[in-house]
């Protein structure tokens, strides 16, 4: 067995907050071989991004870690930051989460990309500028010579990810730590980094640690796994091994948490809640106050969709495709063209006063269950807060019976109600915003990602519970989503979107069996959609010899 | 998982009372120990402003003529030096030469002397002095032309000294913090709910109704405020009220900048976006989830208003445009100390100290809470 690159041995972390101290990691033991890829699984609060944070000495100032971490024999914890310099950047290179905020907005990405090299490599200006185009060349941006000097944000956030990845290169580090790097990006563009990432590494010959909750990523390009639980290994070892014979529970957990199971459809004579045809939004951006060139964006561009009582109309497409434009467009919380009827009411022609009296049956559940609760109201405010403005009748005792009601509905414990969103989870949080939906008994909800932010085992808790309430209220949902796993589990009816428009509509059943577009086919085959059993599970890249 | 129990309704009735964010800053202010240290100083300051005129025995208009300009000290007054001048010159008056004064105690032994008899009613005069009380005859002689009369010494502190025209500085200084505190509390108070409101609404909103509302902003930040102050002045005379009024009309218009940045941040928040697919009103909204969550800044930004309006006070009040006497404000004793920094030291000493140590406190306490209502803490 050759020596680890990477040792860490006993690893705590601890932070000072303001209710004591909080033992994030908990004397963990990893081994990073060279050439090989790891990936650290576990949900949000796993500590897994503290172990590597810790690793790279970038821990918060209320933070510290105890225990040992060895590169090739040098130990690094302790070291002050000047001499941990010599490693960090060089050898131990790290991506990040988000490509939006990784780069400073300020300087072209060529200057940035340069700073490795001129202090780590010592190059010079212009040496580093032909290294630069190199490897951009490297992770395949395009027309590297005029990239070079864009600005971050002249570029997307895949090719972002690209040029965070080309500065994590560029002193040939010997270990890569990839911190969720495709979570904040489309499937399809996620695909491109995972597949650049395992080319990389195979011509590069480096270790890549890959820090996921994604256990489709985890499936197709690690060698070895440890899963993380609230700051501990509960599992470890060879992936295939592991995913075809967990051991511990948690792990059975998570392979487990795939949303599955199917809707039942609605009865056939059930009628229609919703009716849109030709919905059309359109973005105009001003030139200023004295006029100036105006642009106009059309973000949904003549998509019809009509949901009945019980039925789920699944909107699918990626960033920017229009589909929660579209959401908010039949809600009329935008304005819109085209014709939009509510059972037998035309909504077109209504304006926001004479809207309001009919927003109790349109209902919207939002994808952020951090941003979309007011921090300061309690949740039982945030819930009954419907019923403030559409039965001022109700008492205020009333109301507080209401709200433990729906608490109880969503199945949170009644009691709480009178704390505030922040003292919640986000699975929690998210299950406040549903409440908060369905106290009014609405006829339609919109939900407009509401899983995408939660880890996979609250997710399906979430589908779980939105079926429920579906089955009970008779409700027609309109679910959008990038995510695949979860539209399927919820949909009668899917609808593929691309840029404002529906590239293609079907049952559940003939998306997902017989796609016809080639853009379905590259979304689907891009979401791993490996858990389902009767489903190969795909090719996954041969594991480098060590 | 846990979360997803469904739990009997006999839990119903004990609710779990959650910590608001409010309660949480709280905790986190109580640790920062200069904001702490701040709040006990200022909440001290502001207790002795208002009560302690009545304790230090000087109204704050009283004036000592035997007293102009004298020096800070812990000892009573008056001191030994002064008594035997003072004697004379009464003595002068009652036309008796006074002979082997001596002092025991808290009282002066004099012997007067006079070519005629003295009209004892002229003993009056000592009562009349600040210096002493009343005088008893002891002994005649000469048919009167001999006297010896004790006087009791009258006792007085002037821990602060006094002013030019000899009023106790302690208690003026009190009064003027009193003022100064007034002024800095009600006008930022007018600023604050007059800006908040109106940066709200402007910030939310938003389209032709912010352009507008905004210029009107620009347009009152445009006027030169001490042309503002003065033509107020020269309009209505020179008054409290007034005060709050210039300075609040002036001041709001930040707090109206801050608050409508922060609205448009809010106002694209999903929480907000969540209240208008309610149906909630357009009042409702600004009231229940714009404001609330704006109060953050606010109330970071109030206590950085207030000693910034107590300054400006004592700014206008040093030209000569504040309070009038005999009131005072701590802008005008420091004004009159400047004018007699030679003399007499203490008359721009103290007060200076008084509105320095304020404004340390507010601004500490400011930091404390900018820190504690951080949201990066959270």
């Amino acid at each position: 067995m050759t020596q680890p690159v990477l040792a860490v041995r006993n690893l705590n972390v601890r932070f000072r907050t303001g209710d004591g101290i909080l033992h994030a990691v908990k004397g963990i033991d990893l081994d990073i071989n060279p050439g090989e890829t790891v990936a650290i699984v576990g949900e949000s609060g796993s500590g897994k991004s503290q172990t590597m944070m810790s690793v790279m000495g970038l821990l918060a100032s209320n933070g510290w870690a105890e225990g040992s971490v060895k590169y090739r024999g040098d130990e690094l914890i302790g070291l002050p930051p000047a001499k941990l310099n010599d490693y960090r950047g060089s050898k131990l290179t790290m991506i990040f989460q988000e490509p939006m905020t990784s780069l400073d907005p300020l300087y072209r990405i060529g200057h940035q990309l340069a700073l490795p090299l001129t202090t780590h490599g010592g190059m010079s200006k212009s040496a580093a500028r032909k290294r630069a185009i190199e490897l951009l060349e490297l992770v395949r941006i395009p027309d590297p010579q005029r990239r070079i000097d864009s600005y971050p944000h002249e570029m997307s956030g895949g090719q972002r990810q690209r040029v965070m990845i080309a500065m994590a290169l560029a002193n040939n580090p010997d270990v890569l730590i990839a911190d969720e790097p495709t979570t904040a990006l489309d499937v399809t563009v996620q695909a491109q980094i995972l597949e650049l990432l395992a080319d990389l590494q195979k011509r590069l010959g480096m270790s890549i640690v890959f820090i996921t909750h994604d256990l489709g990523v985890v499936r197709r390009f690690a060698d070895r796994t440890y899963v993380m639980k609230t700051g501990e290994v509960v599992e470890s070892g060879e992936t295939e091994a592991l995913f075809s014979a967990p051991k511990h529970p948690y792990t059975k957990m998570l392979i487990d948490a795939e949303p599955r199971g199917r809707k039942e459809p609605p009865p056939a004579d059930a009628r229609v809640v919703l009716d849109a045809r030709n919905v059309e939004v359109t973005f105009n951006t001003k030139g200023g106050l004295f006029g100036g060139v105006k642009h106009t964006l059309k973000a949904v561009d003549g998509v019809s969709l009509s949901v009945r009582a019980g039925e789920t109309v699944g909107v699918v497409g990626e960033s920017g495709s229009g589909k929660s434009t579209l959401g908010r467009a039949i809600l009329r919380l935008l304005p819109a063209s085209g014709h939009v009827r509510f059972e037998d009411r035309n909504l077109m022609p209504l304006d926001r006063s004479a809207m309001r009296p009919l927003r109790r049956h349109l209902q919207l559940v939002f994808q952020d269950p951090f941003g979309s609760l007011s921090p300061r109201m309690t949740a039982g405010e945030i819930v009954t807060e419907g019923l403030l403005v559409h039965d001022p009748s109700i008492s205020r005792k009333d109301r507080d019976r209401r709200a433990a009601q729906a608490f109880e509905e969503v199945r949170l414990n009644p009691s709480w109600r009178n704390r505030f969103p922040h003292e919640f989870s986000g699975g929690q949080r998210q299950r406040i915003a549903i409440a908060r939906a369905m106290i009014l008994h609405p006829k339609l909800v919109v939900l407009d990602e509401p899983t995408s932010a939660l880890d996979r085992s609250v997710q399906k808790e979430i589908v779980d519970l939105l079926r429920d309430l579906q089955k009970a209220h008779g409700l027609a949902y309109v679910f959008i989503s990038h995510d695949l796993a979860v539209v399927r589990a919820l949909s009668d009816e899917i609808m593929v979107m691309k840029s404002g428009r529906v590239v293609e509509r079907g049952t559940a059943e003939e998306i997902f069996h017989h796609p016809r577009e080639t853009y379905t086919r590259d979304l689907i085959a891009a979401a791993f959609l490996n858990a389902d059993p009767d489903e190969a599970p795909g090719t996954r890249h041969a594991p480098l010899a060590s | 998982m846990a979360e997803g129990a469904v739990l009997p309704v006999e839990t119903l009735k004990d609710t779990v009372v959650g910590r608001s964010l409010w309660v949480e800053a709280r905790s986190r202010l109580l640790r920062n120990k200069a904001a702490v240290v701040s709040i006990g100083l200022l909440l001290f300051i502001a207790i002795a402003c208002i009560f302690g005129p009545f304790v230090t025995g000087h109204p704050f208009d009283r004036v000592y003529p035997d007293y102009v300009r004298v020096p800070a000290s812990l000892e009573s007054y008056p001191k030994a030096d002064q008594v035997e001048p003072q004697i004379e010159r009464i003595g002068s008056r009652v036309r008796g030469k006074p002979e082997n004064i001596t002092v025991t105690g808290d009282t002066v032994r004099v012997t007067l002397v006079g070519q005629r008899p003295i009209d004892e009613r002229l003993l009056a005069y000592f009562e009349r002095s600040d210096l002493f009380q009343a005088a008893k005859v002891v002994e005649r002689a000469d048919e009167g032309r001999r006297l010896v009369v004790d006087v009791p010494l009258k006792k007085q502190y002037f821990f602060f000294g006094t002013d030019t025209n000899g009023r106790d500085l302690l208690t003026r200084t009190m009064k003027a913090g009193q003022i100064s505190l007034a002024i800095g509390l009600l006008a930022t108070f007018v600023a604050i709910l007059i800006g908040v409101v109106y940066g709200a609404t402007s910030g939310y909103m938003g389209g032709k109704v912010d352009l507008v509302m905004m210029r009107i902003v620009d347009v009152l930040y445009s006027l030169p405020f001490i042309f503002f102050v003065i033509m107020l002045v020269v309009f209505f005379g020179r008054n409290f009220v007034l005060m709050f009024i210039a300075v609040g009309a002036v001041e709001w218009l930040d707090m109206a900048r801050i608050v409508r940045g922060q609205t448009l941040s809010i106002k694209r928040q999903e929480y907000v976006q969540a209240a208008e697919a309610l149906g909630v009103e357009t009042r409702g909204i600004i009231r229940r989830h714009v404001i609330p969550n704006t109060l953050g800044p606010v109330v970071v930004y109030m206590t950085l208003l207030v000693p910034k309006v107590i300054l400006l006070e004592s700014f206008l009040s040093f030209l000569g445009l504040g309070v009038q006497e005999p009131n005072t404000s701590l802008g005008v004793l420091i004004s009159e100390g400047a004018k007699n920094i030679q003399g007499a030291p203490w008359m721009l000493i103290y007060p200076s100290i008084t509105l320095v140590t304020i404004l340390f406190c507010l601004n500490f306490i400011g930091d404390g809470l900018r820190d504690a209502l951080d949201p990066k803490d959270r």
